[in-house]
């Protein structure tokens, strides 16, 4: 029965060739330095699934932010495990994307052809600083205030466009409740998606091009 | 299978060299895996129904008056407020009744709403009358609380739990 049912799907899907392609592809050289991208990806999708619970209880209002807040870690069960992990996860998600980073770089697994999957994961390091810069405002707690207080007026420190860029982040010249609400929706919707976008362009070429050898001693 | 073959000791696959790496991975994984994800999916479904499982905390039983000063045969007003706690915010709510004594006996007390089970405004003794009269659409009640006349569907509601402890009427408020 399952069998005929999968044989059906595979016929119009190819999932063995899609197990092929990605989960059972030749590594040139098994390495655990080769597989951090795979871990940040893994955090990615914890922080997705994380934070979809959170806004279970979140609320994204000067009046409601910290109180929900300690709701969600003193009084709904297991509230204090999921923040937990949105919370570590975010730290340990940044530090991953920079170890990742740093290894390709040493490997030299930017040169051609793999150039855009350099460029498209830079991409990814900037929105995981934005992810984490706009989240940590949300708790509304004096720390958080003040960071994006500090934060958005080096923003507004560019030259000529400075201002304009500090209204944009702030939604007006002062932090308020349109701070939290555009951080929020930058945190919860844009994004997620936009990282969404360039992952599936990151993993797509990393399947299509294969894992770049490490050099050798003639490289 | 070959895998389970060796691990429950079937002897025509019971070599466990037959175990590859790549096999004993993937089990490994799945296995180490699905604790993991249980581990986590259980809380979190736990998290998302959370409220379903807190019970109702402004229950409780209410003092709303003393039976000395109670007249027997006129309803006796009272008002009293609960707070209301949803997640991080509290409301109180004004709730009234009448507590209407009907004989010497200070247990023999019939305790209305004042609540009017049409559309929830708040009834009036009349002592001229001798009715509950409702400001909002002109429903009348009996003494002990029967329509009278009006849009009303039914009586005025019962607290039908309350006890007398040490001559003080005490009401027993549920969340309707």
């Amino acid at each position: 029965m399952w069998s005929r049912v999968y044989t059906w799907l595979d016929e119009r899907l190819d999932l063995r060739g899609l197990y092929k392609n990605t989960l059972d592809r030749p590594e040139p050289r098994g390495s655990w330095w080769n597989t951090l991208g795979s871990a940040t990806l893994f955090l990615f999708i914890v922080q997705v699934l994380t934070g979809i619970f959170l806004a279970t209880y979140y609320t994204p209002s000067p009046d409601h932010a910290y109180d929900s807040i300690t709701y969600i870690m003193n009084d709904v069960s297991f509230g204090w495990l999921i923040r937990g992990i949105h919370h570590w996860g975010a730290t340990l998600m940044v530090l991953l994307v920079f170890v990742h980073m740093v290894r390709v770089f040493v490997t030299a697994s930017f040169k051609y052809p793999r150039e855009l999957t350099w460029l498209v994961g830079f991409g990814l390091l900037l929105l995981t600083f934005a992810a984490g810069f706009t989240g940590y405002l949300l708790p509304w707690t004096q720390r958080s205030y003040w960071a994006t207080t500090v934060g958005t007026q080096i923003a507004g420190t560019v030259p000529f466009i400075g201002p304009f860029i500090l209204k944009v982040l702030r939604g007006g010249t002062e932090l308020s409740a349109l701070t939290l609400q555009r951080f929020f929706s930058a945190h919860i919707w844009m994004l997620p998606a936009l990282i969404t976008g360039l992952i599936v362009i990151h993993v797509y070429l990393i399947v299509k091009q294969g894992e770049s050898y490490w050099p050798r001693r003639e490289d | 299978m070959r895998l389970f073959g060796a691990f429950l000791g079937d002897p025509e696959e019971a070599d466990v060299a037959d175990v590859s790496r790549r096999d004993f991975i993937k089990v490994t994984t799945t296995i180490v895996g699905g604790i993991v994800a249980a581990g986590l999916g259980v809380p979190a479904i736990i998290y998302q129904l959370d409220p379903a499982f807190k019970a109702g905390a402004s229950e409780g039983w209410v003092p709303v008056g003393k039976v000395a000063d109670m007249k027997i045969g006129t309803p006796y007003p009272f008002y009293f407020t609960r707070v209301q706690v949803n997640g991080w915010e509290r409301t109180s709510t004004g709730h009234g009744g009448f507590a209407l004594l009907q004989s010497a006996d200070p247990n023999d007390i019939l305790v209305l709403n004042s609540r009017c089970t049409h559309l929830a405004c708040t009834v009036n003794w009349d002592p001229e009358a001798q009715e509950y009269i409702c400001p909002c659409h002109d429903a009348v009640f009996s003494k002990d609380g029967a329509v009278v006349s009006g849009p009303p569907p039914r009586p005025l509601d019962r607290y039908s739990e309350f006890r007398v402890t040490d001559g003080e009427l005490e009401i027993f408020f549920k969340e309707s």
